[in-house]
């Protein structure tokens, strides 16, 4: 593989699995682990592929063991485990006008699916939202699809200074109002996101990123409450009808393991901290 | 009995038996041979096999019980029918290595089926010393039997002869019981066979399912490394329907046959309210986290996290059940409860697997099933709320139906609930391989040689008979390879036609 890291804690690497750059559609995932077979099975979004070359695209955040670990990893490394795609792929089809919402590191799985949408024939208008300028990513590829193309930062150093909500709203009460929306990044997100495109009747997907073990639907450890019903992120998703998902339960969930992963981290990060003075 | 009176005992049945003079009166007098076993304490704290295996003495004192009916019962009643009673008289006379190549003729899994089969409603329910005892566990062991002579192999592992090569490729899709038959069996005729297996590690059930404490891992590793000495090819990581279909293995990697052993699928949840709560598992996702990921050893060289629960009650009344509830007492639950909306003699677990988890503790709740999972502020489970039930008129399953008594509500509190009412299929196969037939449950429509309504394509195990066992996967795998090894021979004429 070869890394590089995007801002303080967000990472790409482009990845050699020929099988998978092939067969992956925009909306799928991988599911990774990255030592050995004890690692922690994690999904990872592909935000893009070249199915000539037969690598993939990962981009993940450092928040806990693992994505520490892949953050570790130096170019020509291997990771010992990579299955998918999975996931059911993004319904496209030319809708007309949509728009796509995308913070933080939500904008990666965003990018292939906005650009299919654009190969589609939709009219593309981009928001893309992020804490603060450093962390804003792919700006670049985003403005090369986009027929229109807004930052947010929370703290004004770059584009707006708003959160995605406030533009989308301004988006969604034009004369020419959106035929769809898309709106992926922290849960939090999506939910206000929704908020805003219920009121004018804009449908929205939303791609959902939960606690993973198998990624096939063998174990149900990824279900969420749609429509009042248990779906299954893994197979009936990541994308959902994001006006009937029930984001306050899906954060809490996402929060099951949160005491064992900060331990899992903290010890990790001491561990590595060992290494550096052996050297 | 002491070691010593067991070896004079064994010594005089054995001249008796030599000289013809062995009654049936002196087999029905010998005593049933328990075998070893960990102390229920010492082993909620490990993870451990509890059943420890006969001693060379105790396996031939109970093989001595085996009146060899002319008959033979027995093997009607298993479902791959092994010559249960001519290897019994070889384990009589010594000859283990006998007694494991007449097992092997029928079964290629004997110390997996050996600890994992439900004999007392297969062989062992339909054996004579049982019977004429009017009690199941007084039968002859065969399965601590079949055990034994398998583990007495495990050092000194046989690898088939395969036939040379054919040119013809398989894809077997799944590690499990019934993949791994048929890889070998496929693979034995000399045909190029590949497993594809979805997760990282190979076994299917076996490795993330059936716990350790139960199925020694290494067993099952035994058995695939038994398979690569063969030359059989195993890719992992490799989802069928995703990262190909089965379409794309025909077409573009020109495999001639492919066998379907996918297995069970999606967990079942009852529908209930609060089943989406924090601390609320499948039994396959609560087993996977434990078994296949050892999250036992979390922090120590395992990843995945589990629950740190204190009051735990798992629902249903399965092997799955028997072994969550196990599972969880292992990873130091206070309590466990198994609740069951019928009794313990409707229970589908094996015998020895109730008994085992009432020794480790577990509380059973019978006649009872829960209504609502109730959860606090921050969507954790605390309680869950149950009715009581009473049995009525038999089902479809024979079984009598349980009726829920109305107003009977009360509730347990409880920190983690475990959801092991069974699986529905997995539509994966299904969604992405257009002309394959399917029921209305989902399960993959075979004729009686596992073909499918596709050419070449053969299917078996739980994603054709839905909820099934080892032996039975391990018998449709069999069946399928001898289909397959018949239609690669016929093609293989067809090409030489040409």
């Amino acid at each position: 593989m070869a890394k590089e890291q995007l801002s303080e804690n967000v990472f790409t690497a482009e990845v050699e699995v020929p099988l998978i750059a092939r067969a992956r559609k925009p909306g799928q995932f991988v599911i990774v682990s990255i030592n050995n077979q004890y690692s922690e099975r994690i999904p990872l979004t592909i935000a893009d592929a070249d199915p000539k070359k037969g690598t993939i695209r990962l981009i993940w955040q450092r928040v806990g063991k693992t994505t520490a670990e892949l953050a570790d990893l130096r170019q020509g490394d291997e990771i010992a485990n990579i299955s998918g795609p999975l996931g059911t792929p993004t319904h496209i089809e030319n809708f007309g006008t949509v728009v796509c919402v995308g913070g933080g590191i939500g904008n990666a799985p965003l990018l292939p699916i906005a650009r299919a949408l654009k190969e589609a024939g939709n009219k593309i208008i981009s928001i893309l939202g992020a804490r603060t300028k450093e962390l804003l990513i792919l700006e670049d590829e985003f403005s090369r699809i986009s027929d229109e193309l807004i930052i947010t930062t929370d703290d004004g150093s770059y584009g707006q200074k708003a959160l995605v909500t406030g533009p989308l709203g301004e988006i969604c009460q034009r004369e020419q109002k959106p035929d769809q929306a898309f709106a992926i990044g922290p849960a939090i997100m999506m939910k206000f996101c929704c908020e805003v495109t219920r009121q004018f009747n804009i449908p929205t997907q939303v791609s959902l990123n939960t606690i993973m073990v198998d990624g096939t639907g063998m174990c149900g450890g990824c279900r969420v409450e749609v429509d009042g019903k248990p779906k299954f992120v893994c197979v009936d998703g990541p994308e959902f009808d994001g006006h009937k998902v029930n984001f306050d339960l899906m954060t809490k969930r996402l929060n099951a393991y949160r005491k064992q992963e900060q331990k899992a981290h903290e010890q990790y990060k001491k561990h590595r901290c060992k290494i550096g003075l052996d050297k | 009995m002491t070691d010593k009176e067991r070896q004079e005992l064994l010594q005089q049945l054995l001249e008796k038996e030599k000289s013809g003079k062995l009654r049936p009166t002196d087999r029905f007098n010998i005593p049933p041979q328990d075998i070893p076993e960990q102390d229920p304490i010492t082993r909620r704290g490990n993870v451990n096999e509890v059943a420890l295996g006969y001693t060379e003495t105790g396996a031939r004192l109970e093989a001595l019980r085996c009146l060899q009916c002319k008959k033979a019962p027995c093997i009607a009643g298993c479902p791959v029918q092994i010559r249960i009673r001519d290897f019994i008289a070889a384990i009589v006379d010594g000859n283990y290595g006998k007694a494991l190549a007449i097992i092997k003729e029928n079964s290629l899994l004997p110390a997996v089926c050996g600890r994992v089969c439900p004999q007392e409603v297969q062989c062992q329910q339909t054996c004579t010393v049982g019977i004429k005892f009017k009690d199941p566990t007084k039968a002859v062991s065969i399965g601590r039997l079949e055990r034994f002579v398998a583990d007495i192999d495990q050092d000194n592992e046989s690898v088939p002869v395969v036939a040379p090569p054919t040119g013809m490729k398989v894809a077997v899709i799944g590690s499990g019981p019934g993949g791994i038959v048929a890889a070998a069996d496929t693979r034995r005729a000399g045909h190029d066979v590949t497993i594809f297996e979805a997760f990282h590690k190979t076994g299917g059930v076996m490795v993330y399912g059936i716990p350790e404490f139960r199925l020694p891992k290494a067993i099952v590793q035994g058995e695939i490394d038994i398979l690569k000495k063969m030359g059989v090819k195993i890719v992992c990581n490799f989802i069928v329907g995703r990262t190909k279909t089965i379409e794309q293995l025909m077409k573009e990697d020109r495999f001639n046959a492919v066998y379907i052993g996918v297995g069970a699928g999606l967990p079942r949840f009852m529908g209930i309210e609060g089943e989406s709560l924090i601390g609320v598992y499948s039994a396959n996702e609560y087993l996977t986290r434990a078994n296949l990921m050892k999250a036992y050893d979390f922090g120590k060289g395992a990843d995945t996290p589990i629950a740190i629960s204190k009051k735990v009650a798992v629902i249903g009344g399965g092997n799955v059940a028997m072994d969550s509830a196990r599972t969880a007492v292992r990873l130091g639950a206070e309590k466990v409860y198994l609740v069951y909306r019928r009794t313990e003699k409707e229970m589908p677990a094996r015998i020895e697997e109730v008994h085992h988890a009432k020794e480790e503790g577990i509380e059973f709740h019978i006649l009872q099933s829960p209504k609502r999972i109730i959860g606090d502020d921050n969507s954790h489970v605390t309680a869950i709320e149950c009715l009581k039930y009473k049995l009525g008129e038999p089902d479809e399953s024979g079984r009598r139906r349980p009726i829920p008594i109305e107003g009977s509500e009360f509730t347990i509190d409880l920190d983690t609930v475990i959801i092991a009412i069974g699986n529905i299929a997995n539509p994966l196969i299904r969604q992405t391989t257009p002309g394959l037939q399917f029921n209305k449950w989902g399960n993959i429509i075979v004729d009686e040689n596992c073909r499918t309504s596709l050419e070449g394509v053969y299917a078996g195990g739980d994603i054709v008979l839905g909820a099934a066992t080892v032996i039975l996967a391990m018998g449709q795998g069999r069946t399928a390879a001898a289909a397959i090894n018949e239609y690669l021979e016929h093609q293989k004429e067809a090409q030489q036609e040409h």
